[in-house]
């Protein structure tokens, strides 16, 4: 029987695009269905009851919700090919706990640089500078944070990359500056086809934040 | 297996969640309470990223944040599994455990900081947040099934924390006429053994936000 694969995600997403990136590095096949966040349609609200968020896989008509949880189920199930955890326990604990800071820090973080300014917005940038150093530190010498391929914390992060450029614009910073190894590691992931099929592009996401600013009343 | 400490605080509701998994895996351990107010190098070393408790350093190397922890503890350590085999149960328990604390601990505590009109709303969010554990929990003798699971820790000191925050916040958060699973399990699990010999409980609570601090150093087993 053929496994049935569904995916409730939002294009701009950088958490449905963990889950596009994990399904691409095993090689699997899925329907995409786009979700209108002001308009949830009765599928989202029915399989992800508490959250009513995106991204959600349907694998065989079962949900799974919340990105970080939907990529090590994908890893579990279709373990034989490109493994995304390490198989042993301290080094999967070490990703899980990167991972687990991506998600605690990046996006409060990046949601404050392109919604806030003055003191708030400079605040925000620094933190957020302070984050990638980190994660740079953590990076060190290896091509990926996975090792010599892609692991849990390459996908965890670099989904935000196609961010950088609003941050940057609205922000009025560069990452690339302040982080440059962390700058070249993106542009390593991007040169394999299961990251750049799955990112969106810079400009496009760029002109949904401007979008969101108008909306929210934002200059 | 190799030396194992764990760096903790005797009130912290995330601590104590190491220190189950451990008993139940019979692990031996060192338990060194860390003074919050003056955090021992041995942790700011250990944990420099969050600089937080728990961490569990195992011969010699550290995991830091208790989910992490847990799911460690599980896979370094067989029997007395804490995560079903199955990988979509096993999806299902983690959304529940970051659930637990993203949700239930934040808005208990919210509703508890509420004042004026804010805080109907805000005893509601924390019992719209409690229900979806009561269904989680309805039929069941815990939350991993039959036996002991990683939810199970995850939510395990949550009650005496609720009845510390219902008596310094004068509300009711966990109704037992509302929840009435949830409650029974709550009461049965506070009881285990293993699970109260290392649990913060309301009193200890009470004391240390009235100024009084309660400060053990043990060796576990």
């Amino acid at each position: 029987m053929a496994d049935e694969i569904i995916l409730l995600d939002f294009w701009p997403s950088m958490f449905g695009m963990r889950v596009r990136l994990a399904l691409a590095e095993k090689g699997l096949k899925y329907e995409y269905k786009e979700e209108d966040l002001r308009n949830k349609s009765p599928l989202l609200l029915e399989m992800n009851p508490v959250h009513k968020k995106i991204p959600v896989l349907i694998h065989n008509g079962k949900p799974i919700c919340e990105s970080l949880i939907i990529v090590q189920y994908i890893d579990e199930v279709w373990h034989d090919k490109s493994p995304l955890l390490p198989s042993d326990p301290y080094q999967r604990a070490q990703a899980r706990f990167w991972a687990d800071y991506v998600d605690k820090k990046l996006y409060e973080l990046g949601r404050k640089i392109w919604s806030t300014k003055g003191e708030e917005q400079e605040t925000a940038k620094k933190e957020f500078i302070e984050c990638l150093k980190l994660l740079e530190g953590e990076l060190g010498d290896k091509p990926y944070f996975g090792g010599e391929k892609i692991g849990f914390v390459d996908v965890a992060l670099v989904t935000f990359s196609c961010w950088f450029h609003a941050y940057e614009s609205f922000g009025n910073f560069s990452i690339e500056a302040e982080c440059p190894k962390l700058i070249a590691w993106t542009k390593r992931c991007m040169e394999k086809e299961s990251v750049s099929s799955s990112l969106e592009d810079p400009h496009k996401v760029h002109g949904f934040v401007m979008g969101m600013k108008k909306k929210l009343g934002i200059e | 297996m190799g030396e194992v400490k764990v760096l903790g605080a005797s009130l912290s509701f995330f601590c104590c969640r190491v220190e189950w998994a451990l008993k139940l895996k019979g692990v031996a351990y060192e338990y060194l309470e860390e003074d919050l107010k003056n955090k021992s190098p041995m942790l700011l070393q250990s944990n420099p990223v969050h600089k937080k408790i728990p961490v569990l350093v195992h011969d010699g190397r550290p995991i830091a944040e208790s989910l992490v922890i847990l799911e460690y503890i599980d896979e370094a350590w067989k029997g007395y599994p804490l995560l079903p085999e199955d990988p979509s149960e096993r999806a299902k328990m983690r959304f529940w455990a970051r659930f637990t604390d993203e949700k239930c601990v934040l808005s208990a505590w919210a509703a508890c900081c509420a004042k004026g009109h804010e805080r109907e709303k805000a005893i509601e969010s924390a019992q719209e947040s409690l229900s979806f554990l009561e269904k989680q929990i309805e039929g069941k003798k815990f939350f991993g099934g039959e036996t002991m699971g990683l939810l199970d820790l995850m939510v395990g000191s949550l009650p005496n924390w609720i009845e510390f925050l219902e008596e310094h916040g004068g509300m009711k958060l966990l109704d037992e006429e509302k929840f009435p699973s949830l409650y029974e399990w709550a009461q049965k699990f506070i009881n285990i053994p293993i699970i109260s010999e290392r649990i913060p409980t309301k009193e200890g609570l009470i004391n240390y936000f009235q100024g009084g601090q309660n400060s053990r150093h043990t060796t576990g087993k």
